[in-house]
């Protein structure tokens, strides 16, 4: 299983294995990893799981949908060329060793 | 002194967010959630959607995990049900005899299904779906359904019937009103979606009702219409809106009309009892008459959204921290039928001119809706781009034109971006979209 390493803005960091086809954002909701707050649950409308990618590690993450960049205008923090929204980050093998940052404020 | 003590009824997901949100706020008083179903606090828009299609599970319904709980210091009570309020000594009654001492009180008591009271509403095989529960029931149900009826054309019985149809069952869906989704959306999207409904498969009624619902062997066997028309039926869902929960705050000796009644703060007449989500009636300046005159006028209104339900969490979380603002977040709020992903920003009840920006036939467009002059709302269809931006532009003063919206060649981000001196806030003194944050 891909291990996942969530790490907050005060550099504390948090690991989980994120099951291949679970998202970033659920395994973190499931795992009470404080700072993805995902009110809408996956649908991409609220913008609340937004996360920053590892910027070299990008190009394992599956392309982003119309949908994500339009809803990406909507992060409260910072909007960064390696801003995702975690519920679109569905884990695949890819994802082993791969390293999320959570933003400052999802609200 | 002891710690405060804030009781929330209702476990959904504008409960759930008032106590995740007081922690956040870093409030250091006792949270009780009290929620009457036997699981953990849940969300409800996929019980619908990809958890009545099998294409998620209940583990991926759950708001948050049960240790989540535990460590941000909230007591879950479930299965528990509230039997009264004393205002005057600050207690709960509950169904199990306990009472328990609150200080602060939130009302997130939510709505139940409107029931269909026609003979024959009894049968089994005439279900609702609001609760997990009920959502369980039907995609057990919808396996072995061959046809179905939709009682109402509204988000969830369109919903509904968008999964049935995929299921392979023939679907008949039937509206009392000329319109599907009637009461929320413009003609131009009303009409758009009973075509699509159409194209997929599905047969839609409009103007008639249930007359009555027969059977054979307790088992429902059909519908009959009041315009005398006999539809088969081994399952009929009955979609025909909801009634907020507001019985406890009646007897409570608050006034109550079509939900709870809470000023712009979302307290009662009890400023220590709040009011928040799909059983709360507060004034809001988004609602289309009072944008067509200014702001001296809010008017009422109750909404039934995630959106709702989680930002007016937020709003009296910080209240109850010692952060009191108004509330006044842009509702938005979204549907998912078929390929098509419905999105709305604003109210757009009310309209007096809608412009349509994009192709229909495309299968991308938004309908632009204007009251006065002044853009009140966007519904957007497989067009998140317009809808992001009519989010932002309805947080302050939009100052679009209907020719503005309907050009596809003027850009509404920048348009958005405009400085905001030239964008005064509908929402004077404050922060467009920042408030209760």
């Amino acid at each position: 299983m891909p291990k996942v390493t969530y790490v907050h803005p005060d550099g504390a960091r948090e690991v989980l294995d994120v099951p291949v086809g679970t998202s970033v954002m659920r395994a973190a909701i499931m795992n009470g990893i404080d700072g993805i707050v995902a009110e809408c649950g996956g649908e991409m409308m609220c913008a609340t799981c937004h996360v920053y990618v590892e910027l070299e590690q990008l190009g394992r993450t599956p392309p982003m949908s119309d949908d994500e960049k339009a809803m990406l205008e909507f992060t409260a923090s910072e909007r960064k060329p390696n801003s995702r929204l975690s519920c679109q980050l569905v884990a695949t093998d890819e994802f082993e060793g791969l390293v999320i940052y959570l933003p400052e404020s999802q609200v | 002194m002891a710690d405060p003590v804030v009781a929330i009824i209702g476990a959904g997901q504008a409960g759930f967010q008032t106590a995740a949100s007081l922690h956040d706020e870093g409030f250091g008083g006792k949270v009780l959630l009290i929620g009457d179903e036997p699981v953990l606090p849940y969300q409800r828009p996929p019980l619908s959607k990809s958890y009545l299609a099998g294409e998620s599970g209940a583990d991926e319904l759950w708001l948050r995990p049960a240790e989540f709980y535990s460590s941000h210091q909230i007591e879950l009570v479930h299965s528990e049900t509230v039997t009264g309020i004393d205002r005057d000594r600050r207690r709960l009654r509950l169904g199990s005899g306990n009472e328990i001492a609150w200080d602060h009180l939130v009302l997130a008591t939510g709505a139940r299904c409107r029931l269909l009271i026609v003979p024959g509403a009894e049968l089994d095989g005439v279900l609702p779906l609001r609760t997990l529960a009920d959502a369980d029931t039907l995609r057990d149900r919808l396996d072995k359904a061959h046809h179905i009826v939709v009682v109402g054309a509204g988000f969830i019985g369109l919903e509904f019937a968008s999964v049935a149809i995929a299921h392979g069952a023939d679907v008949h869906i039937i509206e009392v009103t000329r319109q599907a989704m009637g009461r929320v959306v413009s003609a131009q999207t009303s009409r758009f979606f009973t075509d699509a409904h159409i194209r997929w498969g599905a047969k839609v009624s409009f103007g008639t009702a249930v007359g009555r619902i027969f059977g054979t062997g307790g088992r429902v066997a059909g519908v009959v219409t009041t315009d005398g028309r006999h539809l088969p039926a081994d399952l009929v869902l009955i979609c025909i809106g909801v009634i907020p929960n507001a019985k406890l705050a009646r007897e409570a000796g608050l006034e109550v009309d079509n939900g709870i009644l809470v000023d712009e703060y979302l307290r009662t007449a009890d400023p220590m009892i709040f009011a928040i989500g799909d059983c709360a009636n507060f004034p809001t300046p988004f609602a289309p008459t009072a944008q067509a005159r200014g702001l001296q006028a809010n008017r009422r209104i109750r909404l039934e959204s995630v959106q709702n339900a989680v930002d007016q969490a937020r709003c009296v979380a910080a209240h109850i921290a010692g952060r009191p603002e108004p509330y006044r977040k842009v509702p938005w709020f979204w549907s998912d039928q078929g390929d098509l992903k419905l999105q709305i920003a604003g109210i757009t009840a009310g309209h007096d001119e809608a412009v349509t920006r994009g192709d229909p036939v495309s299968g991308h467009f938004s309908v632009f809706c204007f009251c006065g002059g002044r853009l009140i709302g966007v519904e957007s269809v497989n067009r998140p781009a317009d809808h992001v931006v009519a989010r932002r532009l309805l947080a302050g003063e939009p100052g679009l034109s209907p020719e503005q919206a309907a050009d596809e060649s003027y850009d509404l981000r920048a348009h958005a971006r405009r400085p905001a001196e030239s964008a005064p806030s509908l929402i004077s003194g404050k922060p467009a979209g920042r408030c209760c944050r």
